[in-house]
C-alpha cells in the first residue's frame, strides 16, 4: 500500500525546507500546530509571526508586508482563509496583485469530526472569482511540495488548498510540476475524468474498473484550477467526447464548473460533475462522510457511464 | 515653529484643499467633507515629516502613508501633485474611467500611493505590515496610517490594534481623523466608538489627542511619536469635516457630495481669501 501523508503536512515541511532557499515570511491564524506552519516556525522563529485568532487582519497584514517587496504565506484553514477573509484576500491582495500565497489547510469534508462550520466547500468558487487568483489544490504530498515552490516562483496572489487527511502518495520522484498545466495519468478513448485534489486518486481506481467493464476511460489531474488548461480539456473533450469531473468541494463553482465553462466555449460534450452536490458538511469519521457526498470511487464510474449515455 | 515656515504649511494646505475641491467638482463626485479635514495633517506628513521622493516613489527607504480611510483619495492626490508626485493638471481626471486616479486609492496606478485602500479596515493593518517588514529588514522609515473615527467601528481595526501593540510597532504612526461625522450621522450617535483615547491606551498605544488643524500640535506630536520606544503611537486628531469652506464645515451632507459650480466658486473664493 501506497505511503500515506497529509498535504497540509507537505506544505509545512516544504515552508521550512524552503526558508533555506528563499527569503520569506509565514504569518498562522493560531492554527500553526493544524496547519502545519509551526514546522517552519520551529525552523525559522524569526520569520513567523503569530496573528491571534483574527484572520481578516492577518491578510491585511500579510498585503502589507508584500508591498515592501517579501513574499508572504498567510495560513489557516480554508474556511477561514478563503471564507472569513475573502474580502480581504479580494481587496487587500488581489486587486493590488500582491505576492501573498494564501496556505489554507482543512479544506473539503475530509475535515473530519469538526463537521460543517470548518468543512469549507466553496473556498475554489471563491477564489476563481479573484482577477489574477492562481489556484493550485495538489493531490497528494509530493504534489504539494512542489505547489509550494512554485507558488513562490511566481509574483502574485496564490491560493493553496491543502487536506486534513493523510492521503496516499501517487506521484513519485520523477514528478515535474508545471503550473496551469493538467497531467495525464491514464490515457483512454470513451470518457475522460477530470479530478483534483483528494479525488486523482480516486479517478485512477474508477478508470481500473472501468476498464474491467471494457471502458477506456482517460484520466487527467488538474492541480491548477486557475488558470485552467484549457488545451488538455478540451483535446480530451475532443478525443472522447464526455467528461465527468471529480472533486472535494460544492459542485457550483470548482473545477467541474470551470471545466463545464471551457468545453462548452470550445467543444460542448456531456459534462457530469462528481462533488459536493450544494449541500453543507456534516460530523464523522471520513470514509462515511465521502459515502455520504458521493465523493467515491462508484459514483465516478456510475457517473462516466451516464457520461458515455449522453453522447 | 517659525513664522516662515507655518506660513509655507498654511499656504501648501490652502493649495490642497483647493486641488481637493478641483477634484471634486470636476468629478462630479467624491468625498471633500472628510479629504478637508485631513488636509492640514496631509499637509505636513508631504512637507514636513516624511522621507519621500517625488522622483522616486518606490525608493526602498522612503516612509509610507497608508490612507486607510481611502474614501478621502482627493485629499492624498492632492498632496501627492503638489509634492510633484505628478502633474497638478490630473486633478481634473479623478474618477474619469480615462484617468489613473480611482475613486479610492490604487497602488498600482497612482505614482506615490503606497497601499490599495478603500474598504474601511483593511489599510491600517496592512500599515502594521509595513511597519513589521522594516522591523524584519532592520529599516529605519516609518509607516503612517490615517483611519477615520468612523472607520474604527469595522473589528479588524482593532484586531489591527492588538496586533501593532503585541509586535511593539513603534515605526508605526497611527493618526485618527476625528472630525465627528459618518454618513449617517454623528459618530457618537451611530455607533459610538468613545472613548476613542481610552481604547486604543488599553489597546497598548501611546496616544497623543490634538487639534489636527494646528501645525504647532501636529508637529509636536509627530516628533513625541518618534520618541516613544516598544509600543506603537496613535495621534487622535480633533478635526472639523469640510474644514476651510464655511458651508461645508461641520455639514455631515458633504460627506459624499460634490460641489455645484456656484458652490465651488464661492468655496474658492473663500480659501484664497483665507491666504
Amino acid at each position: 500500500m501506497a505511503e500515506k501523508i497529509a498535504t497540509r503536512e507537505a506544505y509545512g515541511n516544504a515552508l521550512a525546507e524552503l526558508g533555506d532557499k528563499y527569503d520569506f515570511v509565514v504569518l498562522d491564524a493560531d492554527l500553526a500546530a493544524a496547519t502545519k506552519t509551526g514546522v517552519f516556525k520551529k525552523k525559522f522563529p524569526e520569520r513567523f509571526f503569530d496573528c491571534g485568532i483574527a484572520e481578516g487582519n492577518m491578510i491585511s497584514v500579510a498585503a502589507g508586508i508584500a508591498t515592501t517587496g517579501k513574499p508572504v504565506f498567510a495560513s489557516s484553514f480554508a474556511m477561514f482563509a478563503a471564507g472569513r477573509a475573502f474580502e480581504q484576500i479580494r481587496n487587500s491582495v488581489g486587486y493590488p496583485h500582491l505576492n501573498v500565497k494564501i496556505g489554507a489547510t482543512h479544506a473539503g469534508v475530509t475535515v473530519g469530526e469538526d463537521g460543517a462550520t470548518h468543512q469549507c466547500l466553496e473556498d475554489i468558487a471563491l477564489m476563481r472569482t479573484i482577477p489574477g487568483m492562481t489556484i493550485i489544490n495538489p493531490a497528494d504530498a509530493v504534489e504539494a511540495r512542489a505547489a509550494v515552490e512554485a507558488a513562490l516562483n511566481i509574483n502574485g496572489p496564490v491560493y493553496l488548498r491543502f487536506g486534513r487527511m493523510a492521503v496516499p502518495v501517487i506521484n513519485d520522484a520523477s514528478y515535474k510540476f508545471e503550473l496551469g498545466k493538467g497531467i495525464n495519468m491514464a490515457d483512454g478513448k470513451d470518457v475522460t475524468i477530470v479530478a483534483t485534489g483528494i479525488m486523482v486518486d480516486m479517478a485512477i481506481e474508477a478508470s481500473k474498473l472501468l476498464a474491467n467493464e471494457g471502458i477506456s476511460a482517460r484520466v487527467i489531474n488538474i492541480h491548477t484550477i486557475k488558470p485552467l488548461d484549457k488545451e488538455i480539456i478540451v483535446d480530451a473533450a475532443k478525443a472522447t467526447g464526455a467528461i465527468v469531473t471529480a472533486e472535494e468541494h460544492n459542485i457550483i463553482g470548482g473545477l467541474g464548473s470551470a471545466v463545464a465553462e471551457a468545453v462548452c466555449e470550445a467543444c460542448p460534450v456531456p459534462v457530469l460533475r462528481v462533488g459536493v452536490e450544494d449541500k453543507y458538511g456534516h460530523s464523522g469519521k471520513v470514509p462515511p462522510l465521502l459515502k455520504m457526498y458521493g465523493l467515491t470511487v462508484e459514483n465516478i464510474v456510475e457517473k462516466a457511464k451516464a457520461a458515455i449515455a449522453l453522447k | 515653529m517659525e513664522q516662515a515656515k507655518l506660513n509655507s504649511l498654511k499656504k501648501n494646505a490652502v493649495d490642497i484643499r483647493l486641488g481637493i475641491l478641483e477634484e471634486v467638482h470636476s468629478a462630479a463626485s467624491g468625498h471633500p467633507g472628510g479629504s478637508l479635514s485631513i488636509a492640514d495633517i496631509m499637509t505636513y506628513l508631504y512637507f514636513e515629516e516624511m522621507n519621500v521622493d517625488p522622483k522616486n516613489p518606490k525608493m526602498a527607504d522612503r516612509d509610507r502613508l497608508v490612507l486607510s480611510k481611502g474614501h478621502t483619495a482627493p485629499a492624498l492626490y492632492s498632496a501627492l501633485a503638489h509634492k510633484g508626485f505628478f502633474d497638478k493638471s490630473a486633478l481634473s481626471t479623478l474618477r474619469q474611467a480615462d484617468s489613473f486616479l480611482q475613486g479610492h486609492p490604487d497602488m498600482k496606478g497612482t505614482p506615490g500611493v503606497d497601499m490599495t485602500t478603500g474598504s474601511l479596515g483593511l489599510g491600517f493593518s496592512s500599515a502594521c505590515g509595513i511597519a513589521l517588514a522594516a522591523k524584519i529588514d532592520g529599516k529605519s522609515y516609518r509607516t503612517y496610517a490615517i483611519v477615520g473615527d468612523g472607520e474604527s467601528e469595522e473589528g479588524q481595526i482593532w484586531e489591527a490594534a492588538m496586533f501593532a501593540a503585541h509586535y511593539k510597532l513603534d515605526n508605526l504612526c497611527l493618526v485618527v481623523d476625528w472630525n465627528g461625522l459618518q454618513i449617517d450621522g454623528p459618530v457618537t450617535e451611530v455607533m459610538n466608538p468613545t472613548p476613542h483615547d481610552k481604547k486604543l491606551e488599553s489597546f497598548g498605544f501611546h496616544v497623543i489627542t490634538i487639534d489636527g488643524h494646528d501645525f504647532e500640535q501636529i508637529e509636536a506630536a509627530f516628533n513625541e511619536a518618534k520618541t516613544v520606544k516598544g509600543k506603537p503611537t496613535a495621534i487622535i486628531a480633533k478635526t472639523v469635516k469640510g474644514k476651510g469652506v464655511s458651508f461645508m464645515e461641520n455639514q455631515v451632507g458633504w460627506h459624499g457630495s460634490a460641489p455645484n459650480d456656484e458652490q465651488y466658486e464661492k468655496a474658492v473664493a473663500e480659501l484664497k481669501a483665507s491666504l
